[in-house]
Order: structure tokens, then sequence, then C-alpha cells
């Protein structure tokens, strides 16, 4: 199974825009790692920066593959630009919004803005927590000579499930 | 219509950008691989980016060769044929093909692929477009 970064879509603009939300939860065993506690240090659990930038990867990569209705397999080519300047920590909601910048028959740019929600303070609007633009390869495209499974192995169940969750139509 | 200078300057800007690289240091007659660390999706961005920044369309393998290693008319035995050289020259004239055409291993193609050639593909896409 695929694991997803991301819990729900919650805007999608065909081509263009998506929102995805991300709750983050004591219950992820890798945050009683990260940090644990240490000689004079309490434990701080944050989500690691790497998964905050993987959350925006699957929140842009599922934009740019609704684009041409999942036909292409939509690879991460590069980390153009990743900035976080606010720890995510347990209780809070990331909101990720990622916008199509170009896209072509080979692949496409994106840029996206990470925010915070705290549901503590529902009064106060998501507070700017970083900016991820990344770059994705519609592989059959680009690697010539290369074989790919028929199928699209991107875009597997996971994503689906997320999707239909979601209240997005995919094809089955 | 910009000049020369002005699209250098924009084109570094794209570069430094793209590559992570001082502006400092690119220089004209840099290789995009071999001078500044340029690797194969990186051409995909640069692309985007130089579409961006002059407000042109790119075609595909416009810029770059695309794909020739799989046309046997193009490339025999890791070469380049020279029925491959007269087509590539003639599809991508903002590249010197003067050095490589003496010894045109495929493998070696990179070392045209330079910040003066993008300079020259800008000039002459943005003189089409008037």
């Amino acid at each position: 199974m695929r694991w997803m970064w991301i819990d729900r879509v919650v805007e999608l603009e065909r081509g263009r825009r998506l929102v995805a939300i991300k709750n983050i939860s004591l219950a992820e065993e890798h945050l009683h790692d990260h940090f644990e506690a240490a000689p004079g240090r309490a434990a701080l659990p944050v989500m690691p920066a790497s998964l905050v930038i993987e959350g925006m990867a699957q929140t842009a990569g599922i934009l740019v593959g609704h684009a041409e209705d999942f036909r292409e397999k939509v690879i991460l080519a590069k980390v153009s630009r990743a900035e976080i300047d606010v720890d995510p920590v347990p209780g809070f909601t990331i909101r990720y919004t990622a916008t199509v910048e170009q896209m072509d028959a080979a692949g496409a740019s994106t840029t996206g803005l990470v925010e915070l929600i705290d549901p503590a303070r529902p009064d106060r609007p998501p507070m700017p927590m970083g900016r991820i633009d990344l770059m994705f390869s519609h592989i059959d495209q680009n690697l010539a000579g290369h074989t790919f499974p028929e199928h699209n192995f991107v875009f597997g169940e996971g994503f689906k499930t997320l999707l239909r969750t979601s209240g997005i139509d995919v094809p089955a | 219509m910009l000049s020369r200078d002005e699209i250098l300057s924009k084109i570094k800007t794209v570069l430094a950008d793209s590559l992570a690289v001082d502006e400092d240091d690119i220089r004209p007659e840099s290789t995009l691989t071999g001078d500044l660390g340029a690797e194969s999706i990186d051409f995909l961005d640069i692309g985007f980016r130089i579409d961006k920044a002059f407000g042109i369309k790119i075609q595909q393998g416009e810029l770059f060769p695309e794909n020739a290693a799989q046309d046997p008319t193009l490339v025999k035995d890791g070469k380049v044929t020279p029925e491959g050289l007269t087509r590539l020259k003639a599809r991508l004239p903002h590249f010197d093909f003067t050095g490589f055409e003496k010894d045109p291993q495929l493998a070696k193609i990179a070392q045209i692929f330079t910040v003066d050639a993008l300079v020259k593909f800008v000039e002459a896409k943005l003189a089409k477009q008037g």
C-alpha cells in the first residue's frame, strides 16, 4: 500500500490548482522518534520536513495526473525549492496548495504553498508555514528507450481511494 | 527586442535559479552539464523557465535534441551518422557542432549544450516572434 501523506483533497480546479490537507496525529509512530527525549531535553514530536515535501509531491502530483485523466505516469523529478519555516506538530493540520506553473507533454512544474491550521483557534486564518516548488516528469515521454509497465503504477489504489473519499470521480 | 547582453543576463538568472549556481560562474562558453552540473531533468526545467522568462513557447525537441539514440538514421554504433549531423544541424541551428563533428560520439554531445547556444536560441525565437 502506498504511504499517503495527505488525508483529503478539499479543492480541485482541473489542470490549475489543488488544495489538500493532512492532519498530524500522535498516532504516527515516527513522531515518537523525531525527536525522542534525550538527556536534558524533553521529547519534541515534529513531522519531518522530508515528509512535508512528500505531502506536497502527492498534492501536486495528483493535480498534474488529474489534468490528463491519470493517463501519464507522473514522477517527481526535482525539488526546485523547499522552505519550511514553522515546525508542524501533532494536533495541527497542514494545508497544501499546489498550482500548475507550466505543463506540456514532457512534464510539469508546480508552485506550492504550505500553511498550518490550528484547530484550537478556528477564528484565525491558516498561518504560512513554507513554500515547496516541484517538477514532474511524464516518464513515458522522457525516458525514450526505457519501457515501463502498461498500467499506471504511479496512481494506484491508495490515490484512487483518497480521491473517492474526497468526493472526486476517478476512472476504475 | 532584447539585446544579446540582455538575453544573456536573463539566461544567467534562469540557470542560476534552475541549477543553484552563482551567476558569476556562468559564462557564454560554459557547458550546462560539464561546467554547471545540469542533469537530464534540468533540461526540461530550463526549457520551462526560458518559456516563462521570455514569454515564448518552446515545442518538444526544439531546444535540445530528443530521442536521437532511438533513431538508427541519426545514431549508429554510438556515433551520430553524417545524415544525423546534417539533420541535427538543420533542426538545432543554435548549437555549434564544429568541435563535436570531429568525433561525433553521442555520449559527448553534451559538450555543445552551452550558455551561448541558449542565448542564440532565444535570440532567433524572439526575432521570429517579431
